[in-house]
């Protein structure tokens, strides 16, 4: 093992939530990040694991985070912690860079990419113009910009959000930093892009023989890059090891948790493993696994033929221009099964989601429902279909009022339904669905915010199943929760299935999750349909060349590409 | 025992709001200071004070205690009844019948008031409370109004958008346009009278204007957020969605709107008095005050003025106050 670069001893981070209340976010975290080596710091959201990379960096707001001056952080043998302002800032600028998450939001829009990385260049490396510029379109080249001559001069907006945080990143090497730390770099990004991005960062730190701390929600993803893990939860860390160590044997509760929440591409368990088996240490050896499949004789709830929608952009003082989102889609979806929609941002595939509800207006195509054509209704006809096809949000943060209590949000469909006989009646109802979905009774009297992530999607789902809907639109439903939380809620909307035999149109980026719940899945690129068919069959022998690029981009674990690494 | 465990649990966004304030020393004294002219504006209308406002307390403008009587006010203040019979004086049984009266039934006139007198010998003090009563009232019900139709243009303009959006604002643009004094006049001399209820929807009617343009912001960026699709999901008409599940959620703007509004049309009222526009004779306010006190000034009368304005600056002070914190503890941005 190299020498250690940096070195974290015994980090304690708490913030100050009011006068009397202070939150612990990091309690007493311990280590290393050697040179020349790539060091995944995993964790789900309130892990600390960016409280303590931006702790490094010394960006956390100063009025309300106190650090434990006991703690050190040595950096090539000096304290960061207990630098003065102005060395610590030159030393953060030049041997330790950092890259966010948002490539969209970390770059200033008035001003082109070339500007923005020639003034690090001119700021910290004390070159002219000229000298800027020159090295500007080398490091674009470096990290992949197709024709830097073109795109220095261009603006962030007129980037894909791949090429963003290729500048990002080049932004980053720009003083040929000793650490670079990236903060879930890939995590607003498509698989696909993921991919590239991720050997890019692999290959220009072997190149620069530099160190990089990535900072990850997601285990399955450092299986590719990373030497060494450390899974961290609660603001501690739970176990540090090499990354093969990990993936092959994992000494603790939690990362075996982790390891085996995420859906596996091979197997479809009756019920995914959730953090609280491994925890209880309760988990089956050899679970029960499920069928999944259309069979010739299916009772096809819904068929949509040749769905189109359009939006008009203005072009030009009078003209308008057609884009077209969703080009010709047409499928079946059986009652009781799941048809999974997979695709990248763009596809299209959530505006199709959208417009099945009538929540965007379709241009052209038909739905039909029990044989009517829910897209040619009027509004007023339309109603009685509503509380039958139903949607769940990806947000669960947005999409639910925070003005509402949980009673307020239940009560509201059924009454616009009409479903209940009274209000007494309503209220019975919405609490036993409130217990079946999981959540305590005292929920009913709460507001939004007061619940997690994966408890208000709970509630979002309890809101649907009020009307008792029999298809289910769930529009990347569990792409924003947690890796445990989302074993947890796909479970519940298994379960809802079985019991109430929904229709599901699980619309998702995540191959693994849709390869899990679906019967069929159907791939659409550019508002195509690319490729449909049924679920295992398509995973395992894909025809399109589309689909074989993103099925190429699941990240793998570590056991694998041992060879590819070096 | 049941009835706390219903209670400890919806910590809702309004007590949430309520607590944020409570932490705020500034709000809190400012809040006392707008409840303090609340309760007195209150106990005026009750007429529980400051009723015998238009009684002639004290001599004509009779100094504040703390700065003494002069020799002027004094003489005027001992001299009372004693006007020289004039024996060629026709009617002189008469008046001095009717002094009999008046001397039965007022108190002779004091040669000093707490706060000094005005022209006709008003006690300084009542007079400002009554002249609050109608200034606040006007500024507060004035804000409502403009607020109240602001926030539903805004709310149709913004949440349909389109045509219906264009139309509301080539109105807007044409409204303001115009410039607001010549507005403010316009509606005046629409109206034809003068009043209490006029000088209201004058204000009401032109200061539409600025939450309209807030508040269809909002809706632009509020209907297009999930939790609306999820009310439109479930069947929730455009107004349910307009008004129980957006409004809620953009009522802070509306409310420090109404707050600055308020500080706002108190202050236009003055100048709307000072132009002639204000309330009627008969009625006092904190502009009619201001602009009796012009000419007060020039004989070195300085208190009515005094009164109205510092009256004035504290109220406007404290409601700014309030409002900033307000706007604060309320959006839920800034938690």
């Amino acid at each position: 093992m190299m020498a250690a670069l940096l070195e974290v001893r015994d980090l304690r981070i708490a913030f100050r939530v009011d006068k009397r209340t202070t939150f612990e976010a990091v309690k007493g975290i311990s280590f290393t990040v050697p040179q020349d080596a790539t060091v995944a710091l995993v964790g789900e959201s309130g892990s600390g694991k960016s409280v303590s990379s931006l702790a490094i960096m010394g960006l956390l707001p100063k009025g309300t985070t106190s650090i434990d001056p006991a703690g050190s952080v040595l950096f090539d043998g000096r304290d960061v912690l207990h630098l003065p302002e102005a060395e610590r800032r030159a030393l953060c600028g030049r041997d330790i860079a950092m890259i966010f998450q948002e490539p969209m939001s970390s770059l200033n829009p008035v001003f082109t990419v070339g500007y923005q990385i020639g003034e690090v260049l001119r700021r910290h490396m004390g070159m002219n113009r000229r000298e800027a510029r020159a090295r500007t379109l080398a490091l674009l080249d470096e990290v992949g910009i197709p024709d830097p001559q073109a795109k220095i001069d261009a603006y962030p907006s007129q980037m894909s959000g791949g090429q963003q945080q290729r500048v990002m990143i080049a932004m980053a090497l720009a003083c040929e930093p000793k650490l670079l730390i990236a903060d879930e770099p890939t995590t607003a990004l498509d698989v696909t892009i993921q991919k590239q991005i991720m050997a890019l960062l692999a290959a220009l730190r072997r190149k620069r023989r530099m160190s990089v701390l990535f900072i990850t929600h997601d285990l399955g993803l450092v299986g590719e890059i990373a030497d060494e893990v450390i899974v961290m939860r609660h603001g501690e860390i739970r176990e540090t090891g090499p990354v093969r160590r990990i993936f092959s044997e994992p000494q603790d509760n939690y990362t075996r948790a982790l390891l085996h929440c995420r859906p596996p591409l091979d197997a479809r368990p009756w019920r995914l493993p959730v953090i609280a088996d491994y925890m209880g240490g309760q988990v089956e050896a050899n679970p029960r696994q499920r069928e999944r499949g259309y069979a010739p004789d299916d009772d096809i709830v819904l068929d949509v033929r040749n769905l189109k929608k359009s939006f008009w952009v203005n072009d030009g003082l009078f003209g308008k221009r057609e884009f077209q989102a969703v080009k010709d889609v047409s499928f079946r979806l059986a009652r009781g099964k799941t048809l999974g929609v997979v695709g990248e941002s763009g596809s299209g595939k959530s505006t199709m989601g959208l417009t099945l509800l009538r929540l965007h207006e379709a241009t052209a195509g038909s739905a039909l429902f029990e044989g009517t054509d829910l897209l040619a209704l009027s509004k007023r006809d339309y109603h009685p279909y509503k509380r039958r096809i139903q949607i769940i949000f990806q947000n669960p943060y947005a999409s639910l009022n925070p003005r509402f209590t949980v009673g307020q949000i239940l009560l509201e469909p059924m009454r616009l339904h009409g479903i209940g006989a009274d209000d007494r009646e309503r209220v019975a109802l919405a609490q036993a669905l409130l217990e079946r979905v999981g959540l305590p009774p005292v929920a009913y009297h709460r507001y939004p915010h007061e619940f997690s992530g994966g408890q208000r999607q709970r509630i979002a789902i309890a809101r649907c199943l009020t009307m008792k809907p029999e298809i289910l639109v769930c529009d990347e439903s569990v792409s924003a929760l947690d890796v445990s939380v989302q074993a947890q809620v796909l479970n519940l909307l298994q379960e809802l299935q079985d019991e109430y035999g929904l229709s599901y149109i699980f619309i998702s980026h995540d191959l693994a999750v849709v390869k899990y719940i679906s019967d069929q899945v159907m791939v659409m690129n550019k508002g195509e349909v690319v490729e449909i068919g049924d679920a295992d069959e398509l995973y395992r022998n894909p025809r399109h060349p589309y689909t074989r690029t993103l099925l190429g981009a699941i990240p793998r674990s570590p056991d694998v590409n041992v060879e590819s690494r070096c | 025992m049941s009835a706390i465990v219903n209670e400890h649990d919806s910590a809702g966004l309004w007590t949430l709001a309520w607590r944020r304030l409570r932490e705020d020393r500034i709000a809190m004294a400012a809040l006392a200071v707008v409840a303090a002219f609340l309760v007195m504006l209150i106990l005026s209308a009750t007429g529980l004070v400051a009723a015998d406002w238009e009684d002639e307390v004290g001599v004509n403008y009779a100094p504040p205690t703390f700065v003494g009587a002069s020799a002027a006010t004094l003489a005027a203040a001992g001299e009372a009844a004693p006007v020289p019979d004039n024996p060629f004086d026709p009617l002189a049984a008469d008046i001095r019948a009717l002094q009999g009266q008046g001397a039965a039934t007022a108190a002779p006139r004091r040669a000093t008031l707490p706060f000094g007198a005005d022209k006709w010998g008003h006690d300084i003090l009542r007079k400002t409370i009554r002249g609050g009563e109608t200034s606040i009232i006007v500024g507060l019900v004035a804000a409502l109004v403009a607020v109240g139709l602001g926030t539903l243009f805004g709310a149709i303009s913004g949440f349909f958008g389109g045509i219906v959006d264009d139309l509301f604002n080539w109105f807007y643009s044409v409204f303001t346009s115009i410039p607001s004094i010549l507005m403010i006049l316009t509606v005046a001399a629409v109206l034809q009278q003068k009043g209490v209820l006029t000088i209201v929807l004058i204000l009401g009617l032109t200061g539409w204007t600025g939450p309209y343009r807030l508040i269809r912001a909002e809706y632009m960026r509020h209907k297009a957020r999930e939790y609306v699709l999820a009310a439109d999901a479930i069947g929730a008409s455009s107004w349910r969605k307009m008004f129980a599940h957006i409004f809620p959620n953009v009522s802070h703007v509306a409310l420090v709107q109404l707050s600055i509004l308020a500080v706002g049309f108190i202050k236009a009222e003055v100048i709307l008095s000072f132009l002639g526009f204000g309330v009627p004779v008969g009625v006092v306010s904190w502009g009619s005050m201001l602009n009796e006190a012009q000419n007060e000034l020039l004989l070195g009368k300085w208190w009515q003025l005094t009164a109205a304005a510092v009256a004035m600056a504290v109220l406007v002070t404290a409601f700014s106050l309030l409002a900033d914190a307000l706007r604060d503890a309320l959006d839920p941005k800034v938690k």
